[in-house]
């Protein structure tokens, strides 16, 4: 980001302004809108230098640095629970703590729309702002650009984030083995059936709201136990039963897992009923699934329950030898079925 | 055969539509092809629409003849 | 979820399975088809077939509107959205339905094309209503379950005055169809019918009193519920080993003798029988389908689009869909099932549809194909 004059000629309007073409010209709209609404509420050491990028230190002996990143294209940008902002700050956050690395620092770019208010672009990045504060994140450096309208949907945000992992945690999707727990933090289907009740078309009214959250203090909380916690994965798109068959597949294994166990809301069950939609194929953004070897199972999960975000974690499953890779499931009937890798896009039934 | 949910009439609403509810879900759907729906009953939905009134003592003597059935192992 | 939750209860289920394995005399083979995709979904979903008996058999009918639903009449509505800028609303089971030229109205909407999805027909007059410049088409599909709502939405737009609403009707009747597989040459035997749920709610329980006679068949309609379904299949093989054929009601507290008066009136006013309409995998079947009688032609998108032709696509060559649904084979004999076919890439009508035989099989229940699964 260039230096930015601190006095422009005329305050900037978040009440009844738009973006337009010219805040992502790089010229002085550009500075007035970064230096008003992202550099204010993102406010830190680093963007106050007003450089184009972050000078950050390395991790310290006996540990490792991670990154990941996450573009973040919901709609409808505001929904029950979160905010596209807070979202794609979770998200980042969230991938590190996968990773069992502790997150730092962010960088937030931003794809707007000609036409996007400039109220709810205030609203978004507060929520950004507020959402990296409570996770204890920076966001050090961004880029804002501006497509003409009817090329973007509101607002694209794409976060990276970088983080310290100890060396001697290193969760990966291809460490499961046969015998292993499998747990998962708490219910199911909240976020996208969440964001589902905003559909045009197939609104209901209910209190379901999004799950989304940042994990990496569970995350830490479960690590400090000691139990050798072999995969972490968050179940996003694609669901609980997606993100199952991406560690099975990854780690050689096949699973078996409990209908019965795993948590699903009321609220969501009946959302789900009322679409024909499968709890186990919606998006979650605000739980994890952890396996470990099968002694620690029981000092994990009552970790896990002590920690609020992780208040109704339960045992799923166990990992068994399969080469075909496939997860099964005991239904809550007592019959076997198999839980497939999600095909297509699940859309609302009618038969 | 398609699917449809038993839910709730919670509220009867001008132009022959009702708001239902499911376990706490709610969906304005329309009476048109029902008669005598009140408050209070469940109703047969599908794809926006009430099919069906559904029948309480019915449904109490189905599940007790399953119970029943059961006991016989 | 109340009148739910109950009918899904794990130990009353073991329970049923233990009666049906009670009931069944281990020297027979019982073959009974579920007719309805529904339940084809349910008995895979719920892990039912693993707690039947070996020597029960369930082989899995064409009721499933997806599923027989031509490729010809999926590229009339693919024309529609693209070539006639219409709004196309569509049921979202259609969605990813392929049809010709590697064609889908999902991949229509890809090219451009106005295509949305809807829960209800409701949301497409609601469309209508907001975009009165614009022509608005309802890609309306379903067995008698579906049927009332498309009529019920005409007649609105009747009301309303609606000069830019239309209908593509391709709603098709169930009794028909299940004379049509008791009645195929080379058809292996079946015992009984598990009947549909919804759609005997709307036609009610007497219409089936024509089947069980003309062909000796017993039928119990089912509820959607596992529990319902157990219990159906319970009295189904007691029909059989007693030598009774009956239609039987499982589904007493929303199916009755007569069904909904009020649906069935208000579907005579707005459809009448087609000649013939085309099913697909199962051949072009007599007085089978519906489409809108004259009173209500200015709804009939078929009539408002006259350049609108319908043009049969024969299905793939190694498709034994056919097959499948007249119970000869099953979903894993047919040599291009989960490698060629899948859901991902539907070739034929059984894997269409989440509830097509072959693709209730291949997401629940290919698991058990492989060699030693515990």
């Amino acid at each position: 980001m260039s230096k930015t004059k601190s006095v422009y000629v005329r305050r900037l309007d978040l009440k009844h302004r738009r973006v337009d073409m010219s805040h992502g010209s790089g010229g002085r709209a550009s500075a007035q809108l970064i230096e008003t609404v992202f550099a204010a509420a993102f406010d830190n050491e680093y963007l106050r230098q007003g450089n184009d990028g972050a000078v950050l230190p390395l991790p310290p002996a006996e540990s490792r640095l991670v990154m990941s990143t996450d573009g973040h294209v919901v709609s409808p940008l505001f929904f029950p629970g979160g905010d596209i902002g807070s979202l794609s700050v979770h998200g980042t956050v969230n991938d590190l703590a996968m990773m069992g690395a502790k997150p730092l620092w962010l960088s937030a770019s931003f794809i707007l729309e000609e036409g996007l208010p400039l109220a709810d672009l205030q609203r978004i990045v507060s929520s950004m702002a507020q959402a990296a504060q409570t996770a204890g994140v920076a966001i050090v450096t961004g880029d804002t650009k501006v497509v003409e309208r009817g090329k973007g949907d509101g607002v694209y945000i794409s976060t990276t984030g970088v983080g310290y992992v100890a060396a001697q945690h290193s969760p990966s999707g291809d460490r499961a083995r046969a015998g292993d727990t499998i747990l998962l933090s708490g219910s199911i289907g909240d976020h996208g059936m969440a964001i589902m009740s905003q559909r045009e078309g197939l609104q209901f009214e209910s209190a379901i709201e999004s799950d989304s959250a940042a994990l990496h203090e569970l995350v830490q909380t479960m690590l400090a136990t000691g139990a050798d916690i072999r995969v972490l994965r968050d179940p996003t798109r694609g669901g609980l039963a997606t993100t199952l068959n991406e560690i099975a597949r990854q780690s050689a294994v096949g699973m078996v897992i409990d209908e019965d166990a795993i948590p699903v809301t009321k609220l969501v069950a009946a959302a789900c009923e009322f679409l024909g939609l499968d709890p186990l194929y919606v998006a979650n953004e605000g739980k994890l699934i952890a396996i470990c070897a099968r002694g620690d199972a029981a000092k994990l999960l009552a970790a896990m329950r002590a920690h609020p975000l992780a208040h109704s974690a339960a045992v799923i499953g166990t990992v068994i030898e399969d080469d075909s890779c496939f997860v099964q499931m005991k239904t809550k009937l007592g019959g076997r079925r198999m839980v497939d890798w999600l095909n297509g896009d699940q859309l609302p039934r009618i038969c | 055969m398609c699917l449809a949910i038993p839910a709730l009439v919670v509220e009867l609403l001008p132009d022959d539509m009702a708001r239902i509810e499911l376990d706490g879900v709610r969906k304005e759907i329309s009476l048109s092809l029902v008669e005598g729906t009140k408050v209070g009953d469940y109703v047969i939905v599908h794809v926006g629409y009430a099919l069906q009134l559904l029948d309480p003592e019915e449904a109490a003597l189905t599940l007790a003849l399953f119970a029943e059935l059961g006991k016989q192992t | 979820m109340k009148y739910v939750d109950e009918f899904r209860a794990g130990d009353l289920a073991k329970n049923l399975a233990a009666s049906i394995a009670l009931e069944t005399q281990p020297e027979r083979t019982y073959r009974l088809m579920e007719f309805c995709g529904g339940h084809t979904h349910a008995l895979s979903r719920y892990g039912l077939l693993g707690m039947l008996p070996a020597n029960v058999q369930m082989i899995h009918g064409p009721g499933c509107p997806v599923c027989v639903l031509p490729i010809g009449r999926v590229d009339l509505a693919i024309r529609l959205a693209l070539e006639h800028d219409v709004i196309l609303c569509s049921y979202g089971d259609c969605l990813r339905v392929p049809a010709s030229e590697q064609m889908s109205l999902l991949k229509a909407k890809a090219r451009g094309a106005d295509v949305r999805m809807v829960y209800s027909a409701l949301d497409a007059i609601k469309i209508a209503t907001q975009n009165p410049t614009r022509q608005v088409v309802f890609f309306a599909i379903g067995f008698e379950t579906t049927t009332p709502p498309s009529a019920s939405v005409i007649k609105q737009a009747q009301t309303a005055g609606l000069k830019n609403f239309s209908v593509l009707c391709n709603h098709v009747l169930t009794l028909p169809a299940m004379e049509a597989i008791l009645t195929q040459p080379g058809g292996v035997p079946l015992q009984g019918l598990v009947g549909p749920a919804h759609v005997s709610t709307v036609i009610g329980s007497q219409p089936y009193q024509s089947i069980t006679t003309r062909f000796r068949m017993p039928i119990v309609i089912s509820g959607f519920e596992p529990l319902d379904l157990l219990q159906a299949i319970l009295m189904l093989l007691r029909q059989v080993n007693e030598g009774r054929a009956e239609v039987e009601n499982e589904f007493t507290r929303a199916v009755t003798p007569q069904g909904n008066r009020k649906a069935q009136a208000l579907v005579e006013e707005v459809f009448e029988i087609r000649d013939s309409f085309e099913w697909r995998g199962l051949g072009s079947l007599p007085v089978s389908g519906l489409k809108i009688r004259a009173a209500f032609a200015e709804f009939d998108a078929e009539q408002r689009f006259p350049d609108l032709v319908y043009c049969n696509v024969s299905d793939h060559k190694a498709c034994e869909c056919g097959a499948i649904l007249r119970g000869e084979k099953r979903p894993q004999d047919c040599k291009i099932f989960g490698t060629v076919c899948t859901p991902d890439n539907p070739v034929g009508s059984c894997m269409v549809s989440s509830e097509g035989a072959c693709a209730a099989h291949y997401t629940y229940g290919r698991f058990t194909d492989s060699k030693g699964m515990p």
